[in-house]
C-alpha cells in the first residue's frame, strides 16, 4: 500500500467537496428566514420546515411513499425467496433464463418500464390505483432483494444442511432451522435496499402515479420544476437527514460498501 | 459423505413450484407490457381520433428523420459519453486514493463518496440547480473574485455536472472492489525494483483495475443515457434528452405511439451497447486468466 502524496490528497479534497456541495447548500438554505433561496446569513429560522408539515400535498405524498416502499419491498422479498431457492438449489432447464428475467429490471431503463406499465394499465382500464403502483415497484426492486438472497444462499456452508439431513431431519426442518436463519442477513439487507430504491424511485413512478397516489420524489420533481421556494430545500433536508440515518444503520449492520457493491 | 447423496435430487416439480409465481409475475408485468409497448410503437396517432390500431413504420421514420428528434438522440449520446469519460477520469484516481488510505479514513471517505447514492436524485439535482443558477453560489463566488457571471443552469454543462455527480459512486464502487483484491506487495515490489511511481501505476495497477473501469463505465453510460431528473431540472425546457423527450410525448403531447417509439429505440440501443460491452469485458477477463 502506497501513501497518498499531497497532489493526491488535494484531488481527493476536491472530489469530496464536489460530492457534498449540493447537499450542504440544500441543508443551509433550508434554514433561511427569507422568502427566496438565499443563504441564512441574517439568522436561522425553522419557518420552512413548519411550512412542510402544514403542506397537505407533501405530507400525503410522504405517506404514500412510505406505504409504497414498505409494501413493495415486502412483496418483492416474498417473491424473491422461493425464486432464489429454485435458482440455487435445483438444476433445471431455463434456470439461467429465469435468473436473467428476474434481474432484467436492472437493465431495462426505468423510463421504458414506466411507459410500458402506463400502456398496460390504460389497456386494462385500471391506471392510477395504489395496488398497481405497488406491483410496479415490487418488480423494479426485486433484483435488489434477489441478488442479496442469492448471494447469501451461494455463500452459505452446505455442510450444515447436510449434517442435519444425515441426522434425520426432515426437509422442512432443515429449511426452517438451518437454511432460513442463514438467509436472514441476505433477506434483511435486500429488503432495506429494496425499500430505499422504491422510496427514491422517480423516473418510472412519474408515468404510473395518479393525482391521489403521487409519491414524494414525483411531488418534489413537480414542485422543483414549477416553483422554487425554500420549502423545497426544507423537504430535501429532511430527506437527507433520513438518508443519513439509514446509511449509518446500514453501515453498522452490513457494511455499506458490501451492500452497495455492484448496485446498478 | 459424497456430494451425490447430499445433493437434492433434480426434480422438476419443486423448482417449478418455487419459481412459478415469480415467473408469472414477471411475465405479466415485464414481458407483456414491453410487448404492448412494441406494438404501440407501430400504431399511428391521430390528434383528434387518438391511437389507431393499425400497423405502420411511420413513427420510426419520423423519429429517425426529424431534425429535432435526431439532435436530441445525438445530445443524449454525446452527454452520456462525456459523463462516462469524466467519471473515469475522476472516479478511478479517487478509488485508488481511497484504497491507499489508512483506517479509519478509508471507510469514512468511502461512505462520503458512495453514501449520496441513498439520497434521492431529485434532492441532489435540486442542490445543483441552486449552485448553478443565475444568482446561485457559483456565480456569487465568481462575483466575489470580480468575474462576470456565467450562464450555467439550463446548459449542457449543467447537465454533465449533475450527471457526473450522480454517477461517480457507480464508477468508484467497481474500481474500488477490484483494487481491494489487488496484492499491494506487487506494486511495492515494482517500486523497490526501481520503477517510477507512474510506471508502477501504468504497468501494475491500471491493467488490473481495467475490468472494474469497464464495468463501471457500462453502468454509468447506460444510466446517464436514460436519466430523467437531471436533464429535466438542469436542462430546462429547451435542452431535452431521450428520457425527457419521451415524457413530453406521453404526458404533454399525448402522442403515445411516438413516445413508445422513442422508448423502444432507447431500450434497443441500451441492450445492443450492453451486449457489445459485455463481449469486450469477457474477452478482457479471458486474456487476464491466460
Amino acid at each position: 500500500m502506497q501513501r497518498n502524496g499531497p497532489i493526491a490528497l488535494a484531488f481527493h479534497s476536491l472530489v469530496v467537496v464536489f460530492m457534498l456541495a449540493p447537499m450542504v447548500v440544500v441543508c443551509l438554505v433550508a434554514f433561511t428566514p427569507e422568502n427566496t433561496l438565499a443563504m441564512p446569513w441574517n439568522g436561522l429560522s425553522l419557518r420552512w420546515f413548519e411550512a412542510v408539515f402544514h403542506h397537505a400535498d407533501f405530507m400525503s405524498s410522504f405517506g404514500n411513499s412510505v406505504r409504497l416502499a414498505l409494501l413493495s419491498a415486502t412483496i418483492s422479498t416474498v417473491f424473491a425467496v422461493p425464486a432464489a431457492l429454485a435458482i440455487t438449489r435445483y438444476e433445471f432447464r431455463g434456470r439461467e433464463a429465469l435468473n436473467a428475467l428476474f434481474l432484467s429490471p436492472l437493465i431495462i431503463p426505468h423510463l421504458v418500464l414506466g411507459v410500458a406499465f402506463l400502456r398496460l394499465f390504460s389497456l386494462m382500464g385500471m391506471g392510477g390505483s395504489f395496488g398497481w403502483l405497488v406491483a410496479t415497484h415490487a418488480i423494479v426492486v426485486t433484483p435488489y432483494t434477489l441478488r442479496l438472497i442469492l448471494a447469501s444462499l451461494t455463500s452459505m456452508d452446505r455442510n450444515a444442511e447436510n449434517a442435519a439431513r444425515t441426522l434425520g431431519a426432515a426437509e422442512w426442518t432443515v429449511f426452517h432451522r438451518i437454511t432460513m436463519p442463514l438467509m436472514v442477513p441476505g433477506i434483511s439487507g435486500g429488503w432495506l435496499l429494496a425499500f430505499i430504491n422504491s422510496f427514491d424511485e422517480l423516473t418510472m413512478s412519474i408515468f404510473v402515479t395518479s393525482p391521489s397516489t403521487v409519491t414524494l420524489p414525483v411531488r418534489m420533481y413537480m414542485y422543483a420544476s414549477e416553483s422554487i421556494d425554500p420549502m423545497m430545500a426544507a423537504v430535501s433536508t429532511l430527506m437527507i437527514a433520513l438518508a443519513t440515518v439509514t446509511m449509518i444503520i446500514l453501515d453498522r449492520l452490513f457494511g455499506l460498501d458490501r451492500l452497495l457493491v455492484g448496485k446498478g | 459423505m459424497s456430494a451425490a447423496t447430499s445433493a437434492i435430487k433434480p426434480r422438476l416439480l419443486a423448482p417449478l413450484a418455487l419459481s412459478g409465481p415469480t415467473t408469472l409475475f414477471f411475465i405479466g408485468l415485464v414481458l407483456l407490457p414491453l410487448l404492448l409497448t412494441v406494438i404501440l410503437s407501430f400504431n399511428s396517432y391521430d390528434y383528434t381520433a387518438g391511437i389507431q390500431s393499425d400497423f405502420t413504420f411511420a413513427n420510426y421514420l419520423t423519429v429517425l428523420q426529424d431534425e429535432y428528434y435526431l439532435s436530441t438522440f445525438w445530445r443524449t449520446l454525446r452527454l452520456a459519453l462525456l459523463t462516462t469519460v469524466i467519471t473515469v477520469l475522476i472516479g478511478v484516481p479517487e478509488a485508488y486514493i481511497l484504497s491507499n488510505m489508512r483506517k479509519p479514513w478509508r471507510s469514512i471517505f468511502l461512505l462520503v463518496i458512495i453514501g449520496p447514492l441513498l439520497v434521492s436524485v431529485v434532492v441532489r439535482t435540486f442542490g445543483w440547480s441552486m449552485l448553478l443558477g443565475k444568482n446561485g453560489f457559483v456565480n456569487s463566488a465568481l462575483a466575489l473574485v470580480g468575474l462576470e457571471p456565467v450562464q450555467l443552469l439550463y446548459t449542457e454543462t449543467a447537465i454533465v455536472i449533475g450527471l457526473v455527480h450522480i454517477m461517480l459512486p457507480f464508477m468508484v464502487i467497481p474500481v474500488w472492489t477490484v483494487l481491494q483484491k489487488l496484492d499491494p506487495t506487487v506494486e511495492a515490489a515494482a517500486l523497490t525494483l526501481g520503477a517510477s511511481r507512474f510506471t508502477a501505476l501504468r504497468r501494475i495497477v491500471f491493467p488490473q483495475a481495467s475490468l472494474g473501469i469497464l464495468s463501471g463505465s457500462l453502468i454509468v453510460f447506460a444510466l446517464s443515457a436514460s436519466s430523467f431528473a437531471i436533464p429535466g431540472l438542469l436542462g430546462g425546457r429547451r435542452l431535452k434528452m431521450a428520457a425527457t423527450l419521451v415524457y413530453d410525448e406521453f404526458l404533454i403531447e399525448l402522442n403515445w405511439p411516438l413516445g413508445a417509439t422513442i422508448a423502444i429505440i432507447v431500450l434497443v440501443a441500451n441492450l445492443v451497447i450492453m451486449l457489445a460491452y459485455n463481449r469486450l469485458i469477457e474477452r478482457q477477463a479471458k486474456r487476464k486468466l491466460g
